[in-house]
């Protein structure tokens, strides 16, 4: 599978058209873990649609958004960048034992506070 | 009034008080909060990608139970709101899923998005009204500073979830005057708790949370309250005020003894 055809798949997944961003940077700008990402949102909306996918596969950004869906929100060209960050974590972690987290290392978080809910989310989020 | 209810999973467990707390609330404003049989974990998170039809399935299953029973869906958690929601649009705008999830399920007719998705803060604004929540106050929140915390999950995306205007909220604001207490708007009440990354990411979700606090206490919060059992996790290990679910504000205002965890 060449790297544009996996780009196409993740584009597929998220549902979304990268091709309406005009690259006003909104997303990137309000988004709260800017400081935490190697690529923003917006880079993703663009390299995704250009078929760079790999570089954003094996960056470390994809397990730095939190789903606050403000790049959604302050999109004004309803582009859903947080869809595209998640269909790239998740053709990831689709491959064989790229797991984030498996159930193995479930155990190294969870303290007795801990919500049933943020076990669930962490099985959805990073592992398949 | 009565309306099918979704617990979901934190609610049955390490929340528990957060459900003890709504059902008999609710009960006292003349609202019937029934549990649907065998409802399935929503999953905590919504499956954004387009191909997840399986992590859908809880929530369809919920949703036409609803429909069937002729009733709206009811959550208190904010999380479970914005799966159910936003699955709930899904069937209704989008075929691709609509038509897998539909020929998985085999329901006799199609489900189709008909159900309508309430959280326990619009019930309590749209269906019983703030005046009548107000009048049934016996013990006012009189002299305490509250900070609603709406975080991430009941507001965005808006153009799906429409719960309130998402960068300028009232409706918590408005919970808390009906109780008779005095909100405290400060910016950060939308900004997010750092949520599931917690678990990859200690640090972040500190960091988050922090800011957070510090910006409520700084515009005078002598308490802080939420409608999320995730963004309790994570503010309350920073904080050195109180944190509650606001529906235990409401058991307060309304003379209601109610425990759990
Ligand atoms: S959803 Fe992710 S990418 Fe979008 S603003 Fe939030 S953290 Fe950033
Ligand atoms: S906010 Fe939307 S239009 Fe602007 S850069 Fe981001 S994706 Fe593109």
């Amino acid at each position: 599978m060449t790297e544009y055809d996996l780009s196409l798949e993740a584009i597929r997944m998220s549902g979304v058209y990268p091709e309406r961003c005009m690259k006003c940077g909104k997303c990137s700008g309000a988004c709260p873990s800017y400081g935490e990402m190697e690529y923003h949102p917006h880079q993703f909306v663009d390299m995704i649609s250009k078929g760079r996918i790999k570089e954003l596969m094996e960056s470390d950004s994809i397990y730095k958004c939190l789903s606050c869906f403000v790049c959604v929100e302050r999109c004004p060209r309803n582009v859903f960048p947080a869809n595209i960050v998640e269909a790239v974590r998740t053709l990831s972690e689709r491959r064989q034992g790229a797991d984030r987290i498996s159930p193995d290392t479930l155990t190294e978080f969870i303290d007795g506070d801990t919500p049933q809910q943020l076990l669930m989310a962490v099985m959805r989020k990073y592992s398949k | 009034m009565v309306y099918d209810y979704y617990p979901g999973c934190t609610l049955k467990s390490k929340a528990s008080r957060f459900d003890i707390s709504a059902v008999k609330a609710a009960e006292a404003l003349g609202a019937e909060m029934r549990e649907i049989p065998e409802w399935q974990c929503c999953g905590g998170v919504y499956p954004m990608a387009c191909d997840e039809i399986a992590h859908r399935l809880p929530s369809v299953r919920a949703l036409n139970e609803a429909k069937n029973n002729g009733r709206d869906l009811l959550t208190v958690c904010s999380a479970c709101y914005h799966v159910l929601k936003s699955v709930n649009y899904d069937m209704k705008n989008s075929m691709d899923v609509r038509s897998k999830t539909n020929s998985y399920l085999e329901y006799e007719k199609e489900y189709k998005g008909e159900t309508r998705v309430v959280h326990y803060l619009e019930m309590l604004r749209d269906d019983i009204g703030f005046d009548a929540v107000s009048e049934k106050v016996v013990n006012p929140l009189k002299e305490l500073k509250i900070a609603p915390y709406y975080g991430c999950l009941i507001l965005r995306p808006s153009k799906i979830i429409g719960f309130d205007d998402a960068e300028n909220p009232v409706t918590m604001e408005n919970f808390i005057k009906a109780l008779g207490g005095d909100p405290v708007v400060y910016p950060f009440r939308n900004e997010c708790c750092g949520g599931y990354a917690v678990a990859e990411d200690k640090a972040i979700a500190e960091k988050k949370s922090r800011e957070i606090i510090e910006c409520a206490k700084k515009h005078g919060a002598d308490m802080m309250i939420t409608a999320c059992p995730l963004c309790m996790y994570n503010l309350k290990k920073y904080a050195d005020i109180p944190i509650k679910y606001f529906t235990e504000i409401l058991c307060e205002a309304l003379g209601i003894e109610a425990d759990g965890e």
